[in-house]
């Protein structure tokens, strides 16, 4: 399969792909690492007249920390990410979750901006960044924004972003040393998306859970942060009754479509059990 | 729609071409270049038959545009041979140990197992077998692939493979 013709734009800023996706509005598409576009653009499922490869722009590269402020470039391959001590030393669950995503050769240039504004609710990184509250900061021709994680999906392929913006970088707070973390995602294959995921980030106090946050991968039209699920465990340290809830609660927020992963009942069931185990994984690593 | 123009090293040879925009990379090489050695296999970014090392990073280039590798450094499986025309480690791991059956998936799994190799010189076998996660092969349920992978890295350390009791 090739995909139909498209003129090819490789500007070398931001400043100019945003001029370029300006000009072209409804008929361009950005080009980052290309392996959920350049699949769709085969299938017809993307059509873009334009296409502008954000590949060359050094400016959306690297990863840095300052104080407890960790920015990662848009254009940081998964591959990347998984090298960067910087990053997976300050929130493990980007290596947890990075390493389950796709297959090596498409981690060699999948990029973070690209599975976080794609908006395939099947993609692995939204989820993660709302249990980090991340951040994602937007450049188009109107300036620069910032648009939470939590706030930026709306629908399958519907966010925040504006037909001129482009995803420029993730801003992420660090959590606190000794959170615990996990993401659980069951999946038919390597390679597959997930039949269900959940990511969970929280921290302990004197033996109880003090902060949780929950977000579920693919059990939606777009990852979902399950905020009641995350208050039926905070001041417990876990237990049965608590566990049960929370799996209850989250069960409660996931819609899944109905697909050859599995019935929505089923769906929503192992979902509940990604949950059960993401946050047993969470409290065993943390320390207080 | 305008074409445009690419160049790259390919195996160490460089060359340049217009194409369209929408070329893939497998195309650029099979059709362009008579590189015939990547293959097609499922075209739809699961297969890994199409794998090639690009600027030392391994791509499945049925989902590369021509275009993005330009200026880059691409090794495909003729790439690979010595330059006296003597078989690479891998290749030679992959005949010693029956590493294959119809051989369609071969090209792409030495060529992920090179990049495997070059950055895990003494790989676990899980290490191996999540390494190649990406390339399917329908003959030989894998075992043979990892036994010659293992082979051509005691190989390009310098030792000789002794292959595990069973």
């Amino acid at each position: 399969m090739i995909p139909a013709p498209f003129s090819y734009h490789r500007p070398k800023t931001v400043a100019e792909a945003t001029a370029l996706l300006h000009s072209y509005a409804e008929v361009a598409r950005v080009l980052a690492g290309g392996q959920s576009l350049i699949p769709m653009m085969k299938l017809r499922l993307a059509n873009p007249e334009h296409l502008i490869d954000i590949g060359g722009i050094a400016d959306l590269k690297g990863i840095d920390r300052a104080g407890d402020k960790l920015v990662i470039g848009a254009a940081t391959t998964q591959h990347e990410l998984q090298q960067s001590k910087t990053a997976t030393e300050a929130a493990p669950i980007l290596m947890e979750a990075s390493l389950l995503i796709a297959d090596p050769q498409v981690r060699y240039i999948g990029t973070i901006g690209g599975n976080v504004a794609n908006g395939d609710p099947g993609n692995d990184m939204p989820a993660v960044m709302m249990c980090l509250d991340a951040s994602y900061r937007l450049v188009g021709g109107s300036g620069t924004r910032s648009v939470k994680a939590r706030d930026f999906y709306h629908g399958t392929y519907t966010t925040a972003l504006r037909p001129d913006e482009i995803v420029t970088a993730i801003e992420i707070t660090v959590p606190p040393a000794g959170h615990g973390w996990a993401y659980e995602k069951l999946k038919r294959k390597i390679g597959d998306y997930a039949t269900a995921a959940a990511g969970v980030v929280l921290t302990v106090s004197r033996g109880k859970v003090a902060t949780c946050a929950i977000a579920l991968s693919n059990l939606s039209d777009t990852a979902v942060l399950a905020t009641d699920a995350a208050k039926a465990v905070i001041g417990t340290a876990l237990e049965k009754p608590a566990l049960d809830a929370a799996m209850q609660a989250a069960r409660a927020v996931m819609s899944p479509a109905s697909d050859t992963r599995g019935t929505p009942d089923y769906r929503t069931h192992v979902g509940g059990i990604m949950v059960e185990r993401a946050l047993k994984k969470a409290f065993s690593r943390a320390k207080g | 729609m305008a074409k445009a123009h690419v160049k790259m090293t390919v195996n160490g040879r460089e060359v340049e071409g217009l194409v369209e925009p929408r070329t893939l990379l497998i195309h650029y090489l099979r059709e362009h270049l008579n590189l015939t050695g990547p293959h097609i296999g499922c075209d739809t970014t699961h297969c890994g038959a199409c794998t090639v090392d690009m600027d030392s990073k391994s791509v499945k280039s049925c989902t590369v545009f021509a275009v993005q590798a330009d200026g880059a450094s691409i090794t495909t499986i003729e790439g690979m041979a010595n330059p006296d025309g003597s078989l690479h480690a891998l290749q030679e791991g992959f005949r010693m140990m029956h590493g294959l059956q119809c051989g369609f998936c071969t090209p792409g799994m030495i060529m992920r197992a090179h990049r495997l190799l070059q950055e895990i010189p003494n790989p676990t076998e899980e290490q191996i077998r999540f390494g190649i996660a990406g390339n399917l092969c329908r003959c030989t349920g894998y075992q043979n692939i990892v036994k010659a992978i293992q082979y051509a890295a005691a190989k390009l350390r310098g030792e000789t493979f002794a292959e595990a009791a069973e």
